[in-house]
Formats: structure tokens, C-alpha cells, sequence
């Protein structure tokens, strides 16, 4: 984890108000773990104030380059979204715990289950399960058909299903709905499961897997300040003591196992 | 690196720069200590610290403002005796004054926290966070009234065994009759100033952002309030100002001595740049020269000073 100035290589709508922007510098070479994020200052000055955290949907190692997918939602991503190539962005990161894959065994089936702007760090996820010789299924789910991205991409890896909430792409409804045998998604199908999503989408896969002994990470997102982990601004209640302690989602996350978070 | 020209002498506290990182801002050092070494601060001011564990508020604890930002993270800490056997104790290693900022809701809380606390070896001073609701006195905050103010910071003076500096809320009609009352009360010195009290709506929701609805407004924002309430205090009081609220650069830095501060904090500019002290502190020596004057202490109140 540092800071420093990476440069804009390109910077393109890949959906309905979201960006994908390429990033390049010395920076990028800590970036081997999938499921971290970066904490970006959008513009220059004091207004916005605060950096944005967005999490890292791929890296090329070799070429010290990084990819975001973003939506330009607010006052910082919009303007992020002007940054034009070689232009130079000023990032702290990568910073928290990513998705846990050391332990993945050749042969495993993984399920990835992403929704909206959380879809994106599965694609680094995927490719570093797929290197580990790890099957993989994506389950994706959006709004719209105007607002899918990154299919493609995954379905190199592995199979994708995707679902959109008025049907007009996909399955019509949400990434739920397909975790059944009929799609081959029962629960004796795979080994493990990653998420990042919209909080509904956490919670539904929380709750349908909690009886269960299935093995499952969830990313979560929070509004945060420092990002490492001082200002306790972003945190979540933790399951082992109930509501008596708080995890830190900036530095004790994004990323936690299923159970040991509570989403309320 | 460091040079005597930026030295100060807070309330017989020996400082090698006058750059601290603002209570709340900086945890208790350890997530920065990963970006640099703690020895370069004059001093570090840690997290509020209450008698039993705080968790907080809810979530958004947090919601950004022009230029500033709303916070309301409900004095989560994890209590006095943790924050001494673990965080001050690994504080240990680090040859730069700590001041604990200590927090509750009687009087009571308060001076049990400042007699552990203040006993601690490398503990330098206290800062007593008066901004918090008194439940005794029906919720009101401590610090908008001088003479609860000043009783509080006589109880705890009669315990500690450092310097006590009154953290004074700007969320007063008079900030100067609560100034002279803690001076009167005994405290060795004062930090100016702590959040101001605000709010934003969700427009979509119609609703606060901030799940406790207010929260306290820092950054740059408030920077111009900070400097009027040093420059109206320091004229009427005769102890020492940590001036603090927006610090981001050297430049504010001069501004908030030419005011009338001793020694400044840092507060919202670390979550922006977690270099941000250490930056600040590399730039002030070209300001003294700038400024054409030799130590920075020449700095202190020359704003009106005659």
C-alpha cells in the first residue's frame, strides 16, 4: 500500500453512465491480490474533498496496468469520468483484504455472484481462479440491458448467466433466482461462493446460505473516509460477539467471510 | 531534517515541530505508522477515550461537504484500560509527546479517565473533549456553558498529572467568556476548535445521509471560523492555542499562528493525503523564510499583535 500518481491510458463509458478507465504506473505492481480497492482523489483541490473508493476490476502485472469500472454517480465519479489519456490520478491503495483463493483447489467449482457496479473485481477474481485451475460460474445481475458490462470478458473464463431486473437482457429477475439445480447452481454444485453486489444481494445470499456449510466471501461497500482503517467511519456490526464489536470494512475488509459479518 | 527554527514550547511541552495530527483523525497511530515514522510529528494527539468501550453510532457515519466533510462517529474506542495496555503501550516505541483526548457524559467518567490516563508514563497531556452531552445536566454539551465548562476542568486538574488542554466547541454564542472560564478553572491550555454541528439530506430518500442525522463539519470548510474564534481568544487568555480545523498545508499553518496558535492539528487533510503531516511539516521551514523571520514562535499572534 502507497500513494502515487497513476496515468490515464484510457478512460470509456462501457455501459449506461459507467466508465472503465486504465490506469498505468509503479503502483500497479502491488496490486496482486483480487477483491482490493483503490482510494482515488477524483480531481484536484478541496472540493471534492474526499477520495473515492473503487475496487480494482483487473491488472496486468507486466505492463503495471489496472483497470476500474465505475458509475458516475456523484459529484467525484463524474468528474473522474472526464479524465482524459495522460492525464494523472492520484490513488492510495491497493488497500484491504481481498477475496481469500490461496487455499482453492485444482478442480473446484467457484461461483462468482456479482451485482451492478459490483461486478467488476470478480474479473480479476476469475482470472486468478482460473490460472489456479479452479471452474468458474458467473451469475451477474443488473438493472437493465443498457447497464451490462463485462459478459464478455467473463465468459472466457467460465460459464455466465446474467440477470436483469425488467428482463430485457438475461433472465428476468435477480442472480438469486438461478442459484437452484435447474441451472446447476444447487448447493452440491460448488465449492465455494464470492460476492460483491448491492447490499439486498449480500443479505439475500447471506440468509440463503446460512443454515447451509457452504464456504462464501462477501465484499462489502461502505461511505468512507481514510480508507485504512483510523477513522472508523465505514464499519459493520461483526457476527462472533453480536453487536458488541465492528469490523472495519476499509482495512478488516471489503472482503469478509459470510458469517462473520452481520447485514442489518 | 527537523530544525530548532520550527521548535515550540506548548505548555512546558517540548515539541520539535508544531504539526500534531488532530484527535479522531489518526486513530491511535498505528494505520499510519505504516506510511511513515511517527517520530517526524511534534506530537500526535489520539483517539477520544471513554471509561468503558464505545461502539458508536450507526452507519453513514460520514458525508462529504464542500470543502469539508460531516462526521459522526460516535466516539468508538475501545476504553480506557485497552487504550493503555494496548495503544499507549505501543505508543511506547515512539519519542514524540502523546496527548490523550478523553470523553463521557458525567463528570465522574471524565476524571476516572483523566487520573488512569494521565499517570501513564508517556502520556504528555490531556485534552479534555468537552463537546459531549452532560446526561446529568439534561444532555446539555459541557462546553456551551462557562460554568460547567469550568468545574469539569477544575475536577480534572485536581487528577492529572500533565498539562490539560480544553478542546472548545464553536458551537457557541461566546466562545471567549468559555475560554476565560477554563483558564480560570486551571487549564494549561485550550484546542480550538472542534467540529461544527451540521447536516445533510439525501435527496433522493428525503432523509439525513448521516444515520445519527448530525454530525460535526471539519475540513477546510470551517477553517475561516477557527481563525476568528483563535484570533478573538488568544488576545483574552494567556495560555497556549492547538489551533485546528481545515489544516491542509504550511500556509494554514502560518495562518492559524499569525491567529494566535502555538501549534496546529491536523484532522480531515489525513484521510485525504496520509502524508499529509509530514508534508506539512517538510514545507513550513520555506514559509519562515518566506516570511523573513527565524523561529516560528516569532509567528505566535503577530497577526494583531502590535
Amino acid at each position: 500500500m502507497d500513494k502515487g500518481l497513476l496515468t490515464v491510458i484510457s478512460n470509456e463509458p462501457v455501459a449506461d453512465r459507467v466508465f472503465r478507465i486504465r490506469l498505468q504506473g509503479d503502483l500497479v505492481k502491488l496490486m496482486d491480490s483480487p477483491g482490493q480497492f483503490l482510494h482515488v482523489k477524483c480531481g484536484p483541490g478541496i472540493d471534492p474533498l474526499l477520495r473515492r473508493p473503487i475496487s480494482i476490476c483487473d491488472v496486468d502485472l507486466e505492463t503495471a496496468t489496472l483497470d476500474m469500472i465505475y458509475r458516475a454517480e456523484g459529484s467525484g465519479t463524474r468528474i473522474l469520468s472526464e479524465s482524459v489519456p495522460g492525464a494523472e490520478i492520484d490513488i492510495l491503495g491497493p488497500l484491504g483484504h481481498g477475496f481469500p483463493v490461496g487455499h482453492r483447489k485444482e478442480g473446484e467449482h467457484a461461483l462468482l455472484i456479482g451485482g451492478g457496479v459490483g461486478v467488476p473485481p470478480l474479473l480479476y477474481l476469475a482470472k486468478r481462479l482460473v490460472k489456479q485451475g479452479v471452474k468458474v460460474t458467473s451469475v451477474i445481475g443488473f438493472g437493465t440491458t443498457e447497464q451490462v458490462f463485462l459478459v464478455e470478458e467473463l465468459g472466457q473464463l467460465g460459464e455466465v448467466y446474467v440477470t436483469t431486473i425488467d428482463g430485457s437482457r438475461g433472465h428476468k429477475g435477480l442472480v438469486t433466482d438461478l442459484l437452484n439445480e435447474q441451472y446447476g447452481l444447487g448447493n452440491a454444485s460448488w465449492d465455494v461462493l464470492y460476492s460483491c453486489g448491492p447490499f439486498p444481494m449480500l443479505k439475500a445470499l447471506q440468509d440463503r446460505y446460512a443454515d447451509s456449510d457452504k464456504e462464501g466471501y462477501l465484499s462489502l461497500e461502505q461511505r468512507m473516509g481514510c480508507g485504512v482503517g483510523a477513522c472508523l467511519a465505514c464499519v459493520c456490526p461483526a457476527s462472533e460477539e453480536s453487536a458488541k464489536s465492528y469490523q472495519k470494512i476499509c482495512s478488516d475488509g471489503p472482503v469478509f467471510e459470510m458469517r462473520k459479518v452481520v447485514l442489518s | 531534517m527537523t530544525s530548532s527554527r520550527l521548535a515550540v514550547n506548548l505548555a512546558g511541552i517540548e515539541m520539535k515541530n508544531p504539526v500534531m495530527p488532530a484527535s479522531g483523525c489518526f486513530g491511535f497511530g498505528r494505520e499510519y505508522s505504516r506510511f511513515y515514522d511517527l517520530n517526524r510529528l511534534g506530537a500526535i494527539a489520539v483517539k477520544a477515550t471513554t471509561v468503558e468501550e464505545r461502539l458508536g453510532n450507526p452507519t453513514p457515519r460520514v458525508a462529504e461537504t464542500p470543502g469539508g466533510m460531516l462526521n459522526a462517529i460516535g466516539l468508538q474506542n475501545p476504553g480506557v484500560e485497552k487504550v493503555v495496555a494496548e495503544e499507549l503501550t505501543w505508543l511506547e516505541q515512539f519519542d514524540t509527546p502523546i496527548i490523550v483526548n478523553i470523553a463521557g457524559t458525567t463528570t465522574e467518567d471524565y476524571v476516572e479517565v483523566a487520573d488512569r490516563i494521565s499517570k501513564v508514563k508517556n502520556v504528555a497531556a490531556l485534552e479534555l473533549n468537552i463537546s459531549c452531552p452532560n446526561v446529568k445536566c439534561g444532555g446539555i454539551t459541557f462546553g456551551t456553558d462557562p460554568v460547567i465548562a469550568g468545574e469539569l476542568t477544575k475536577e480534572i486538574k485536581k487528577v492529572s498529572d500533565v498539562p490539560v488542554f480544553v478542546k472548545l466547541s464553536p458551537n457557541v454564542t461566546d466562545v471567549v467568556s468559555i475560554a476565560k472560564a477554563v483558564e480560570e478553572a486551571g487549564a494549561d491550555g485550550l484546542s480550538m476548535i472542534n467540529t461544527l454541528l451540521g447536516m445533510r439530506i439525501d435527496l433522493r430518500t428525503r432523509k439525513p445521509i448521516l444515520a445519527n442525522q448530525v454530525g460535526g463539519l471539519s475540513g477546510p470548510a470551517i477553517k475561516p471560523v477557527a481563525i476568528r474564534m483563535i484570533w478573538q481568544v488568544s488576545q483574552q487568555v494567556n495560555i497556549p492555542i492547538i489551533g485546528m480545523g481545515g489544516v491542509h498545508s504550511a500556509e494554514d499553518v502560518i495562518e492559524y499562528f499569525l491567529a494566535g496558535a502555538t501549534a496546529v492539528a491536523v484532522g480531515t487533510a489525513n484521510f485525504v493525503d496520509p502524508y499529509a503531516c509530514p508534508t506539512i511539516i517538510d514545507e513550513l521551514e520555506g514559509w519562515l523564510d518566506k516570511m523573513g523571520v527565524q523561529s516560528i514562535t516569532e509567528l505566535i499572534g503577530a497577526g494583531w499583535k502590535s
